[in-house]
């Protein structure tokens, strides 16, 4: 839950995410030329106001018979004109400060999805998508509304405040100082509120996050609790989440309480010393009626922007932090650029080659320890092994998704860092363990990756993947919108769609992850001869865990302890009686 | 709104109290000003010192007054505010785990966590400012009226003249506001969903070089994020400038209006000084309505929510009353057909309308029950309806004799311990995920950790049992977390064991031992075990065979490899290299 989650915190490198963040105003300085001109009016014509109703009532001091109404009808007519001159402006103020708010979140929010497309595979592989998207869908948006309102409330409490103060003057210099005494309280008071409610913030920010993270966890779960008859208990560990929330959520707003009344206190003492004072000031014949009254109407005017001080600045400091974490996230480091005079690696034959191979995710944990490999062009290569070996890692480095820390991949000859590395992966077609589908038709799906594809072409396609015949049976055939993440078709069915999407695409290597996991073994008997006419030609990489899926393939890899343990042909390795032999035999335990 | 104020009756007497501050704390506020018309009014000309003076002081000490009453009222209103969330939060969570399966899959997940985080978030702050700023906001507007009505009723009049043109702007914005936002919010779901596309599908992405047209698909939505922002921010940002102004136009006609006056001789200046202050205390109060109104069509739509699962809760599943059948077996399917009731919905053809037809089959004690089929053809349905998440349409199933319905369900679940296709690992300790919650001693889980394979591994940490998951199990891997489940399945020494694609993530061999041990130190356990693979089903007492919902084969491996073609056609497919290895 976003809104709670980074609400209080600080920015760390306040000067530089500032600037960072008036880069992005620059171009909008006009607009905000705009603003201070347009804001300055709205406050400087709010301040008259109350000046214009002191001239009023003024004019009507004589009283019984006496009022000078023509005075009276002046300023009347004058006060109604500048009420709705600065009504006007105040909304355009909104607006215009709005626009460029919109428009600096919408440039982030782009500039982020950007980003998102040249960042290393690493990167998603290492950080949470929830915190990635809260990013654009929180972070852009506190910055956002920060710059629509802040800003202007930034300038119209400066003006408003000045204003205030010079009228005042104007007014009784001598009853300012009344006023004026006033300032270093509310400083000070705020301050010392912010310093001891913001540790309050940050402890109930982070049990909420506890208890929402409980919550989550349990939901998913719910089933396993259900089985278990763990409804109560966990309900009772609920519990204690909920209570440290709503504790840490008490003690913040027991002290935050006091700010609104205390503040509101120090304007009413404000208010009672300027009417005493000023009383007393009538008595000597200082001041007027008038000017009593106008003094108290800019005393409120004054004393009203301090008050929004702490909040704005609050505001502020959680918008800088959000734009922080938004300006880390454009600061990774993106994908190794392709190299000067990189060249297109256009119909390639298929002939991959590893040379001592070495590879890890984190440097105390090595994944491949100098693998060897010669692929030739149209082999068919299997690789096997147990869970967290380094089969999937393989594959990564053959689409440069990493890179390898030392050793050389060739394809058809050449270091393939040496393509570019767009051609590169498009020379690859791809079917993953985790099935992609995205939110869109059934037939946009299939025909990702080849957007000139005829519709024939993708039916085809459907067809050798066996799935035309359960896609003519949804209600819209091919144009039935899959939901997000696929929930409304099964996990086999969402294979079958990555695997016409990959027969589709015919490149000429291919790489086949765990391809057929979710589909059942009859189904994938079915599309047996249509994954062969895939394969067909091309330079295979076959992980699987069904053995019965790659006893044809050309060279069998057996991974194990960061090398290869053994490779050969099923026959091969079966005769040798060692590791694939003994997985192998497993399965009729 | 009205389970808002379900929680809040049960604190009443507090919500009365800290009111009844707050209704002292607004009356003092509105009467500092009336202080200071006096003292400007009718004291000031009198040149009395004292007297001014002495009104000094009262005003002071009303403000003294005013904020601490105002600050106890504001504490008191959070004290409640707590109260009632924790409550409801409370409920929210014991209503949604003993939520059935179709009223889960109805309200779906995302949306139960939303519901549990974000929306009782509104509503705690709902609660809390309604209390501070529902009281003060209308005692101040109607106060401040009526004030000023005392002070000179005929001035009041002419400033409630606004009061129409006030509400037309609320309605206005009520209208349309709130269904921009409405709008705003799909956008930005659209965004969202985007990028996690994105996120979860970038090695796809890249592999296809589409970084560009998802680029492109992206910034389409983007714009029209920031368009319907933009419309809604356009159109909430009228309501201010609006009120001032009408508020404004009013405080000159009074001005006006009361020039007459004065010149009348019906009231002297001061009043319209002292009017003034009212004005800027029915201002504030206005657009502290406004806020409350905008505030109140949230929470009031986040109580909706919370409001809708909570009332699931009072439907709870019908327990029949049955007699024990003695004479059936362990465990019975009779003639059982089931429907998802929400799929209904969305998928229309009519083969597909029943996840499971007239599945029937025994069980004896101690045996054994393989279910083997393709993808989506009813296996988990199966398991489902025996746990009773959801009850069947058609015929019964009985559990030693009686029918699952007749059970309290947790007896029923009791029973059985089962592994979910993906099930969940807690971010606990391991101890904690096998005994979840059981009276387990240590020896036993460590025996049902080693049954399930993954005894040595645990081991391997120091912590050993305290060996702590993070959540969803993130540091283990597939085949460790599957492990660790299927402990947790074992360690209660269940006389049901489920195991629902409980060894996919395993290796062959694991696979193996791991039926080994089930075999050898569960023996009296009944177990239904749905699998993918013919060998993690071959050795069972009996083999159930499903297609598209329904039975298409029965009996022993032997038999069905006899008489079962779909059967024989699966085993030839995983199987095909036997017949060449033993060759």
């Amino acid at each position: 839950m976003p809104p709670l989650s980074s609400k209080t915190d600080k920015p760390k490198d306040t000067k530089g995410t500032l600037l960072r963040l008036l880069s992005y105003l620059g171009r909008y300085r006009l607009g905000i030329f705009g603003g201070v001109l347009l804001s300055v009016a709205a406050n400087g014509m709010s301040l008259i106001g109350p000046e214009l109703a002191g001239l009023a009532i003024s004019a009507m001091e004589g009283g019984k018979g006496n009022v000078a109404f023509r005075l009276v009808y002046r300023y009347a007519t004058l006060m109604l004109i500048l009420y709705i001159c600065s009504s006007v402006i105040t909304y355009l103020l909104s607006f215009l400060m709005m626009n460029i708010g919109r428009s600096v979140g919408k440039k982030l929010r782009s500039d982020v999805m950007n980003k998102l497309m040249r960042l290393p595979v690493g990167y998603f592989d290492t950080h949470q998508t929830g915190d990635i998207i809260s990013r654009v869908s929180y972070d852009i948006d506190v910055i956002s509304n920060s710059l629509s309102t802040d800003i202007t409330q930034i300038l119209s409490s400066i003006i408003t405040v000045t204003g205030a103060f010079v009228m005042m003057l104007r007014v009784s210099a001598p009853l300012v100082v009344v006023i004026v005494v006033m300032i270093p309280l509310y400083i000070l008071y705020t301050r010392h509120m912010m310093r001891k409610t913001r540790p309050l913030m940050s402890a109930r920010s982070a049990m909420y996050g506890a208890m929402n993270g409980f919550a989550e966890e349990m939901f998913s779960g719910q089933k396993t609790i259900q089985a278990y008859a763990h409804e109560a208990q966990s309900t009772v560990e609920f519990d204690v989440h909920n209570d440290n929330a709503c504790d840490a959520y008490y003690r913040a707003d027991y002290e935050a309480a006091k700010i609104g009344p205390t503040v509101g206190f120090f304007t009413n003492i404000s208010l009672a010393l300027s009417a005493t004072v000023g009383s007393l000031f009538y008595m000597r014949g200082v001041l007027n009626l008038g000017q009593i009254a106008s003094f108290i109407l800019y005393s409120r005017k004054f004393s009203g922007p301090i008050n929004e001080v702490a909040n704005i600045s609050n505001e502020i400091l959680s918008a800088l932090a959000a734009a922080e974490r938004v300006f880390r996230l454009l600061n990774e480091p993106e994908e190794t650029a392709d190299v000067p005079d990189a060249v297109e690696l256009v119909s390639a034959e298929g002939h991959v080659e590893l040379k001592d191979v070495h590879f890890s995710y984190v440097p105390e944990k090595p994944i491949l320890e100098g693998i060897n490999l010669d692929a030739e062009a149209g082999r068919l290569i299997a690789i096997v092994g147990p869970t967290g070996a380094g089969k999937t890692t393989i594959i990564n480095l053959l689409m440069r998704f990493y890179d390898p820390v030392s050793g050389e991949i060739h394809v058809d000859g050449r270091e393939q860092r040496e393509y570019t590395m767009a051609s590169l992966r498009k020379a690859y077609a791809m079917v993953l363990q985790d099935t992609w589908v995205f939110h869109g038709t059934i037939y946009d799906n299939i025909a990702y990756g080849r957007s000139d594809a005829t519709r024939e072409e993708v039916i085809a396609a459907a067809k050798a993947a066996h799935i035309h015949k359960y896609i003519m049976c949804l209600p819209n055939g091919y144009e039935t919108v899959i939901t997000e993440d696929g929930g409304n078709i099964s996990k086999g069915q969402k294979q079958l769609l990555t695997i016409a999407r990959a027969m589709l695409y015919d490149a000429n290597m291919l790489i086949l992850d765990e391809a057929t996991s979710n589909v059942d073994t009859r189904t994938e008997r079915q599309i047996q001869s249509a994954m062969r006419t895939l394969m067909n030609g091309k330079t295979c990489f076959v992980i699987a865990h069904r053995l019965s899926t790659i006893q044809n393939a050309d060279r069998i890899l057996v991974i194990g302890g960061g090398n290869i343990a053994e490779q050969g042909t099923h026959d091969e390795l079966m005769a040798k009686k060692g590791a694939y032999y003994k997985l192998y035999m497993s399965q009729w335990e | 709104m009205k389970w808002i104020l379900y929680y809040l009756r049960r604190y009443r007497w507090q919500v009365a109290w800290s009111v009844t501050i707050k209704f002292f704390a607004s009356m003092g506020e509105l009467f500092i000003p009336f202080l200071l018309k006096y003292m400007v009014d009718d004291i000031a000309p009198t040149k009395d010192v004292k007297l001014v003076l002495l009104f000094g002081g009262a005003m002071v000490l009303c403000a003294l007054l005013v904020r601490f009453s105002n600050v106890k009222a504001n504490q008191r209103a959070s004290a409640v505010a707590k109260q009632c969330t924790r409550d409801l939060r409370h409920d929210l969570f014991a209503v949604t785990t003993n939520l059935t399966g179709s009223q889960f899959d109805g309200v779906t997940l995302p949306s139960l966590i939303s519901r549990m985080t974000a929306d009782s978030y509104n509503v705690q702050n709902f609660i809390g400012m309604i209390q501070r700023m529902g009281i003060r906001a209308p005692i101040l507007l109607i106060g401040g009226i009526i004030l000023a009505a005392v002070l000179d009723a005929k001035l009041s009049l002419v400033l409630l003249c606004m009061v129409p043109l006030m509400a037309c702007v609320v309605l206005f914005v009520s209208r349309h506001g709130i269904p921009l936002y409405n709008h705003v919010q799909n956008n930005v779901d659209r965004v969202t969903r985007i990028l996690r596309e994105n996120i979860t599908g970038i090695r796809v992405v890249k592999a296809l070089s589409r970084e560009e047209h998802e680029t492109a698909r992206y910034d389409e939505a983007n714009e029209a994020l920031a368009r319907s922002d933009f419309r809604a921010g356009a159109t909430m940002a009228l309501p201010n400038p609006l009120m001032n102004l009408f508020l404004n136009i009013g405080l000159v006609l009074v001005i006006l209006f009361g020039a007459y006056r004065v010149n009348t001789g019906e009231i002297k200046s001061g009043v319209i000084i002292t009017f003034l202050v009212y004005f800027n205390i029915i201002l504030g109060a206005v657009l502290g309505l406004n806020r409350i109104f905008i505030m109140y069509t949230k929470a009031g739509a986040s109580a909706n929510r919370i409001g809708q699962v909570l009332s699931l809760g009072d439907i709870r599943p019908e327990i029949i009353s049955c007699e024990r059948d003695a004479s059936v077996p362990f465990i019975r399917f009779e003639d059982v057909s089931f429907s998802y009731p929400h799929l209904q919905e969305t998928v229309e053809s009519s083969d597909r309308e029943n996840a499971v037809s007239h599945i029937s089959f025994d069980i004896n004690r101690g045996e054994s029950l393989g279910i083997i089929g393709s993808t989506g053809c009813g296996k988990t349905t199966l398991i489902n309806l025996l746990m009773r998440f959801y009850d069947v349409t058609e015929g019964r199933i009985l559990v030693d004799g009686i029918d699952v319905r007749a059970y309290e369900t947790d007896d029923l679940r009791r029973k059985m311990g089962v592994v979910f296709q993906n099930d969940t690992v807690f971010a606990d300790t391991i101890r904690e995920n096998v005994a979840f919650g059981r009276p387990l001693s240590d020896e036993d889980i460590r025996a049902a950790l080693a049954d399930a394979n993954i005894l040595s591994y645990i081991d391997s940490h120091e912590e050993g049992l305290d060996y702590r998951a993070t959540k969803a199990g993130a540091n283990l891997s597939g085949g460790e977390k599957q492990r660790v489940v299927i402990a947790r399945a074992l360690a209660g020494n269940p006389e049901i064991l489920l195991l629902d694609d409980a060894s996919s993530a395993l290796d062959y061999k694991t696979d193996a031992a791991l039926r080994k041990a089930i075999r050898e130190h569960h023996s009296d356990a009944t177990s239904i075990t749905v699998a993918q693979r013919i060998s993690s089903v071959r050795g069972m007492t009996r083999i159930l065979v499903m297609e598209a919902g329904e039975a298409v084969g029965y009996g022993t491996h032997e038999e069905l490899m006899e008489s079962c073609e779909i059967y024989r056609d699966i085993y030839h497919s995983q199987m095909g290299g036997a017949d060449n290895a033993s060759a």
